[in-house]
């Protein structure tokens, strides 16, 4: 028997008891675009499938309890010393248990990457209008994944019981306290009694191995079924509609791909994690609350909080016996929170300003729609402006900088320099959407040099291909919606100065360079 | 004399005459030297003191006084002690370069006779720390590396980092590293406490649990990098931007030609 007619026999046999052939005729077939910054999602997937076979290695030695032992193990600079068994069993992974460093760095490292991804998969679905109807829903899952992401990676960096992770856990302690009148209560609650207390890593271990990677798979789940059942979205082109996708049929392309990715991204984090040192939690020693190191910072996609918490003013109130720790609870819960729900909201925010509520499949390119562009550069500028302000000291030292420049640079900068950003990003991209038009009413530049009869030089302009032509003028470009004061009846209509805002920002939502219309376009080709 | 001179010609002659002269000349090299230590140290002391106030007339005075009693600019050296001139011209950190912020490591301007003559002149003002002798520096011998980077921690890394890398402190300030300081300038840095330092007194820190904290730091110092380069040993500022320049970078980068390979 060959193998072509085992298969099929194999396949005859779960077809006949599922029916499963029609299914997966249909689904193996399905279409997706092709387009390099659609794999970012895929790197997030990838290496949360890293993080979940890593992590599942440490657990096997690691100890999550904050009994106190005393090491005798094998890195001789720590030998004697009192410490919690989390943090002699991550130095026994480390040192003594085969491949256990390797591992370790594997799951840090593909932590920030896989968070890295998460970001850049989000910025490009921003900027690119992805979230628009019917896609709402999956962005919010999408800004819920990033959150527990924050969260799981935060408890990952804690669990070791390092010098480094209990500094961390220190100011987690320091937020919950923050908040006003139950903030006490939750901390002692969250740390079964004072800090640090024996009940912490044990209980965010659970959280960390347990609960938060079962919200994950639930939420990947959901957020790929989304992916699959709404269609992928495509860029603009010729032959692109909002009715269909023009790509490659999962089999046998993507599988290839996809599966041919999964290793290059595993085979990168294991380079890096062969390479390049992380976390070397022998170096900072065992936690105890009298110490702290200099330099003392959180992981990256915590670095912009870290950041926004160092350049609060020292601002508190007394009142009724309690104290409110303002310059605690503003960077660290309420702008996170301001930050978190407005990101959530946004395709909301966006419809109800443009009044647009029908289905988009095909993206935008992000000059066309320079408001949002100009938004989500404002917003990158505010966690740039953090996150430096969050590496304050490191990058004081090495680039002869002082703290106090730093931290009154960022104070101001956190507040005028995502405006600017604004301005300068949507002019930008009026700028870019006028060279477009130019491009299709002129054609391309080609460098030729003519000279006519009367000595005048000109230089040859060649006309663009019917392609490009189509992709730079298939965009919408919808008027601003007219909200008058008044109806037709000459009655004051309601709610007035929330249309009023509506209006204006609908106005400026609309802000563009007329595209070159159908009708321009017979014109040039009379000539 | 004919005795003697009969085994001139021998074979062991030569020999033996080298090693009798060797042992005249060393013993009486000894004797002497040791008299004249003890007899001229009172006189070689006085010397030095006034060699060291010739060099300080010169190369610190417009700063710190015509008789070290400090003025506008620089603080007083009354009662400083030997230990801090050792520190701080033996690491070039005096004459200072730049008055802005701190007096920065760089190559001593004075050679060690000098740096001795100096130190000789400021003690000689007022009593002060000295200059830790040779045999009490013995880490090798005397430290605990455990014992000493628990101190470490305790006392040292909250300014120059756990892996004693340096760190900044406020208005340009900042604790320097302490990696291929020779372990003499470390001691006095501790008893003396330069710039913006504390003194570590040995009530303190006992004289055995420096030489300890000396001990773990020259074991940071040669600590192999265990996980792969080390990225400074600054924590995550510098793992962060590496995993997004070269993580995310290069992913992408491969990303890009998938998608190119499709067309």
């Amino acid at each position: 028997m060959t193998i072509e007619a085992g298969l099929g026999t194999v396949a005859n046999y779960v077809d006949e008891r599922t029916g499963a052939a029609a299914w997966m005729k249909k689904n193996l077939q399905k279409v997706f675009p092709d387009h390099w910054s659609f794999l970012l999602g895929e790197v997030a997937l990838y290496s949360f499938v890293i993080l979940l076979l890593s992590g599942t290695f440490l657990t096997f030695w690691f100890d999550p309890s904050q009994r106190e032992v005393i090491y005798d193990g094998g890195y001789a600079p720590l030998e004697g010393l009192k410490m919690s068994a989390a943090y002699a069993s991550t130095l026994h992974i480390s040192f003594e248990v085969r491949g256990g460093l390797l591992m370790r760095q594997i799951h840090h490292w593909s932590a920030l990457i896989f968070m890295s991804a998460i970001v850049a998969h989000l910025l490009r679905v921003f900027f690119t209008g992805a979230f628009r109807k019917p896609r709402e829903g999956n962005w919010i899952i999408g800004i819920g994944l990033l959150t527990l992401g924050i969260v799981e990676g935060f408890l990952g960096y804690s669990l070791p019981d390092d010098l480094l992770s209990g500094t961390g856990i220190r100011i987690a302690e320091a937020i919950i306290q923050a908040l006003p009148v139950v903030g006490s209560y939750l901390s002692y609650f969250a740390f079964g009694g004072a800090f640090p207390g024996e009940s912490f890593i044990p209980r965010i271990y659970t959280v960390h191995v347990l609960l938060l990677p079962g919200a994950f798979l639930a939420l990947i789940t959901v957020h790929l079924m989304l992916v699959w059942y709404q269609k992928h979205t495509q860029y603009p082109g010729p032959g692109r509609t909002e009715k269909n996708v023009v790509g490659y049929p999962l089999m046998p392309t993507y599988m290839a791909k996809a599966g041919g990715f999964f290793f290059i991204v595993f085979g990168v984090i294991a380079f890096l994690s062969a390479v390049a040192s992380i976390n070397p939690i022998w170096l900072y020693g065992p936690y105890t609350p009298g110490q702290i190191s200099a330099g003392s910072q959180p992981d990256w996609y915590m670095g912009w909080l870290d950041g926004l918490v160092r350049m609060a003013p020292p601002i508190e109130t007394h009142a009724f016996g309690h104290t409110i720790s303002w310059n605690i609870l503003i960077p660290g819960l309420i702008i996170p929170g301001i930050l978190f729900t407005g990101m959530a909201l946004y395709p909301f925010i966006e419809s109800w300003i443009t009044g647009d509520k029908r289905e988009h499949h095909l993206l935008d390119r992000p000059r066309n729609a320079p408001n949002r562009t100009a938004l989500g550069a404002m917003s990158l500028t505010f966690m740039l402006v953090c996150l430096i302000n969050g590496g304050n000291d490191i990058i004081a030292t090495h680039f002869s900088l002082t703290i106090n420049q730093i931290m009154w640079f960022t104070r101001f900068g956190v507040l005028i320099l995502p405006p600017i950003a604004f301005v300068v990003t949507k002019r930008l991209c009026l700028s870019l959407q006028r060279a477009d038009r130019d491009l299709v009413l002129h054609g391309r530049e080609t460098g030729t040099l003519l000279r006519l009869p009367h000595g005048e030089f000109v230089e040859v302009h060649e006309p663009i291909s019917p392609e490009k032509t189509y992709l730079l003028t298939s965009h919408e470009q919808a008027p601003a919606l007219e909200l008058p004061a008044v109806d037709a009846h000459g009655v004051k209509r309601a709610g007035g100065l929330r249309n009023k805002l509506r209006a204006r920002m609908s106005i400026a939502n609309a802000e563009t360079v007329t595209k070159v219309s159908a009708n321009d376009l017979k014109e040039i080709e009379h000539h | 004399m004919k005795r003697i001179s009969q085994y001139r010609r021998h074979k062991a002659a030569g020999p033996f005459l080298l090693i009798l002269a060797l042992l005249a000349i060393g013993t009486t090299f000894n004797v002497a030297s040791a008299v004249t230590s003890s007899q001229t140290k009172a006189v070689d002391r006085s010397v030095l003191i006034e060699e060291g106030r010739q060099i300080f007339l010169k190369g610190c005075s417009s700063c710190h006084g015509l008789n070290a009693e400090g003025g506008q600019i620089a603080p007083s050296l009354i009662g400083v002690g030997a230990a801090s001139v050792d520190f701080q011209v033996g690491t070039g950190r005096m004459p200072m370069a730049d008055m802005n912020t701190q007096a920065m490591r760089k190559a001593p301007l004075y050679d060690a006779v000098e740096t001795a003559a100096l130190a000789a002149y400021v003690s000689s003002l007022a009593p002060g720390p000295e200059i830790p002798a040779e045999s009490s520096l013995n880490y090798e011998r005397d430290g605990s590396t455990a014992e000493g980077g628990e101190l470490f921690r305790n006392n040292c890394a909250m300014c120059h980092n756990f892996a004693g890398q340096g760190g900044a402190l406020t208005q340009g300030k900042y604790a320097p590293t302490l990696m291929g300081v020779s372990p003499k300038y470390i001691y006095e840095a501790m008893i003396t406490g330069p710039q913006s330092m504390p003194v570590f007194s040995d009530k303190t820190i006992t004289p055995a649990e420096k030489v300890s904290i000396i001990k773990w730091i020259k074991a940071a110092e040669n600590e192999p990098n265990l996980g792969g380069a080390s990225l400074g040993r600054v924590g995550p500022v510098t793992e962060g931007l590496l995993g997004w320049v070269l993580g995310l970078g290069i992913l992408i980068g491969v990303a890009v030609w998938l998608a190119m390979k499709a067309r």
